[in-house]
């Protein structure tokens, strides 16, 4: 890594789909951003188009999508490909929500970096990002 | 204690005109003055006698006690901590104002509370096959979960339905998926409850329409639309149009059924989802109250007798882990209803004053860790609803913070109701903790403090301004965020999740649905539009934009759109065309 010092990473927290459960993704939301990370929130139901055009034009590092509706084996897959065809796969790409433990490798699989499941604290989400996302290199 | 109850008075609310405050008095009228000098003198001793001896060599375990809604529990409770508490004012008899004990003189010894199974996954038909299934196995109610899209108003093939077609419940664009949901299901003899609330006015006018298809009149239908849509901008989120004019449709379809469908409840005021978002137990209580107060209002306002509706206004209440509080949040919620009723809107008949409920045990306590824990936390729940004097109850499935639940989970979810009510003994006597010091004091202290949020939002202009000021949504933020900080940094325990876990757990069946239904409704839906009559539809969505702009009630024109086969998104179309959508900004 660079020894110049990093800027803060920006994350995007979006609900896709329709649940208005948005419980868990204010919660998280909160958490990233007295960790000291820069945190837009889409608000909610977003679709993938909404969430990756939001994800570009704040020029975010990663996006953590929150759902407990049942659609992420339709929706988080539909933000990595968009990002692909958007020119921007180096965006991170996370999530949880209530999903089953069998989806968590598909998911990966589709280019989904992490899954956290019900119960996760918010310590552990935060310690992964720091592990794993750097700030993107201006395209 | 006695500087406990100092502070309580200091708290209360000043009285104003409209809202009913808590009463204050110096003494119990039921002690005499001289005994309750007595016991005062008697705690005093102990104090500093037992009390402070065992404190010297072992201290607390915690800092301080306090409910989950963060009231402070004194060492002991005694008769004087009650004082205030006047017996026959503030407590009385169960079915007698102001029904702190109950809303019937019996109770359960009279009737059983109806177990509630709710129920709603996939297409219209695996539905209608677990609605049967339920009440083969002993269920004496339907409850029914809608999609999202059928939440919103969206059809089976919306690019916004994209995935989630019959996920959370089941899927429906038109009238012909309501015939299926409920084929071979007599519906004058079940009644039903439809937790649907944007889309309400379109399930309860396919509802009737499915009724009459089998013969019975509205007059004859009893059941449950949930349709409250100010708890949807507080905390559930699913919505079509903006606070006003939504509120606006729930008046009209609570005074469509004052006028036609006697026997049905067209409102439930839920404090449920406002719970599940974070909400404390004394949040919801207040907030869903004056939710309440704001439809009475409204529907006051639009020149409705209040005595012509009140006594179909039902009740939804979440059931969370503080067993006493969730007891005493069910007397106080009774209490405080019966005197709104009665004093701020002048309802003069005993009907409109009972709150009547249902209850449902508190998915967001469930565990995704050690999974069969949640049979445990449910049933203890629903004891506590039990105690309360829940009118009906939905237990939770331990599987349900993966999925929706499967038939064996279900199966032991009904079972511990069954079990509580047949093998407990709770059955057979009314409203048993009354008296307890601790409870009383708690039902007391929860309605002083839900009358203090409750005269805040009064001071707001009403909770529909609330709402769209987003005052009830910031407090639950901030109560969700501090119940979250207290799990992870262990001052609160949570067994499984961050105390005694367990490595390596084995997964547990769960129930999945996949994209074959969303294929099936998509196909219907072709199908219903091509052989009804376009001409028809058209004109009655027509009928529906002309009552929807000029302000008439809704409920008949959308009966009328529905028989026609209009879908359940074309009809929301009309209403998203005349008040717009709402979008909440992305404050966190």
């Amino acid at each position: 890594m660079s020894p110049a010092k990093e800027r803060p990473l920006r994350i995007v927290v979006a609900k896709p789909g329709l649940d208005g459960h948005d419980r868990g993704a204010k919660i998280i939301a909160r958490a990233l951003r007295d960790a000291g990370f820069e945190v837009i929130y889409t608000g909610l139901h977003q679709t993938p188009e909404m969430i990756v055009a939001a994800a570009i034009q704040e020029d975010a590092d990663a996006i953590g999508l929150s759902i407990m509706s049942g659609a992420h084996m339709t929706l988080f897959p539909a933000v990595v490909e968009l990002l692909g065809e958007k020119d921007a796969k180096d965006v991170v790409v996370f999530g949880g929500g209530i999903i089953p433990q069998d989806d968590v490798p598909k998911l990966k699989e589709k280019g989904v970096a992490e899954v956290f499941l019900p119960g996760s604290p918010t310590q552990g989400i935060i310690d992964w990002i720091r592990a794993n996302i750097r700030p993107r290199v201006a395209a | 204690m006695a500087k406990a109850a100092k502070d309580l008075g200091q708290k209360a609310p000043t009285h104003r005109k409209d809202t009913p405050s808590a009463p204050t008095r110096a003494e119990h009228p039921t002690f005499a003055r001289e005994e309750l000098q007595r016991i005062l003198a008697e705690r005093e001793s102990w104090t500093q006698g037992e009390l402070s001896e065992v404190l010297g060599k072992l201290a607390h375990r915690r800092a301080r006690f306090e409910t989950d809604s963060g009231i402070p529990i004194p060492d002991v409770l005694d008769p004087a901590s009650v004082r205030e508490t006047d017996y026959l004012r503030d407590v009385g008899y169960p079915g007698r104002y102001p029904f702190t004990r109950g809303p019937q003189a019996t109770m359960y010894r009279g009737r059983l509370w109806t177990m509630r199974q709710f129920a709603g996954f996939g297409s219209p038909e695996d539905t209608n096959g677990r609605f049967k299934y339920l009440l083969q196995h002993g269920v004496n109610g339907l409850s029914t979960a809608f999609d999202m899209p059928a939440l919103m108003g969206y059809d089976a093939d919306h690019p916004m339905s994209r995935g989630e077609v019959g996920k959370e419940g089941v899927a429906i664009s038109t009238l012909r998926d309501f015939e299926l949901l409920f084929d071979g299901i007599p519906l004058g003899d079940v009644t039903t409850s439809m937790t649907i609330n944007a889309t309400a006015v379109i399930a309860l006018a396919m509802y009737v329409a499915v009724a009459e298809k089998q013969g019975v009149p509205r007059a004859k239908l009893g059941g449950t639309l949930q349709n409250d849509m100010l708890k949807e901008y507080i905390a559930q989120k699913e919505w079509m149009i903006p606070p006003a004019p939504a509120v606006k449709v729930n008046c009209d379809v609570i005074e469509f059924c004052a006028r036609e469908m006697p026997r049905w409840n067209p409102v439930s005021i839920s404090g449920y989802h406002i719970r599940e978002a974070g909400a404390t137990a004394v949040q919801e209580l207040a907030f869903t109250l004056a939710d309440g107060i704001e439809y009475v209002q409204e529907c006051v306002d639009r020149g409705l007798d209040v005595d012509a509706f009140a006594q179909r206004l039902s009740f939804f209440w979440d059931v969370h882990n503080d067993f006493f509080e969730e007891v005493a949040k069910f007397r106080a919620a009774r209490r405080i209803w019966a005197r709104t009723m009665k004093e701020r809107f002048g309802a003069k008949k005993k009907e409109s004053l009972l709150l009547r409920t249902h209850a449902q045990t508190a998915g967001v306590s469930l565990t995704a860790q050690q999974p069969y824990n949640n049979v445990v936390r449910t049933a203890l729940q629903a004891f506590a609803a039990v105690l309360g004097g829940t009118q009906s109850l939905h237990t939770n499935s331990l599987d349900e913070t993966y999925a929706l639940p499967t038939e064996e989970a279900v199966t032991i979810a009904l079972r511990t109701q069954q079990i509580i009510a047949h093998e407990s003994g709770v059955d057979r006597v009314v409203d048993p903790l009354a008296g307890s010091h601790y409870v009383e004091w708690l039902t007391d202290e929860m309605e002083r403090r839900a009358l203090e949020h409750i005269r805040r939002i009064d001071e707001m202009g009403g909770m529909l301004r609330a709402v769209e000021e987003g005052y009830p949504q910031r407090e639950i933020a901030e109560s969700a965020y501090r119940y979250q900080r207290d799990i992870e940094a262990g001052e609160r325990i949570i067994v499984g999740v961050n105390a005694f876990k367990t490595e390596g757990e084995e997964p547990i069946p769960i129930l999945k649905i996949d994209e074959t239904v969303a294929r099936g409704q998509v196909e219907r839906l072709r199908e219903v539009k091509a052989s009804r009559d376009a001409a028809r539809a058209a004109a009655a969505l027509g009928a529906v934009e002309r009552a929807a702009r000029e302000g008439t009630n809704v409920v008949p024109p959308v009966i009328d759109a529905v028989k026609a086969y209009a879908t359940l998104g074309e009809i929301s179309d009309v209403f998203r065309k005349v008040h717009g959508t709402y979008r909440e900004d992305g404050r966190f």
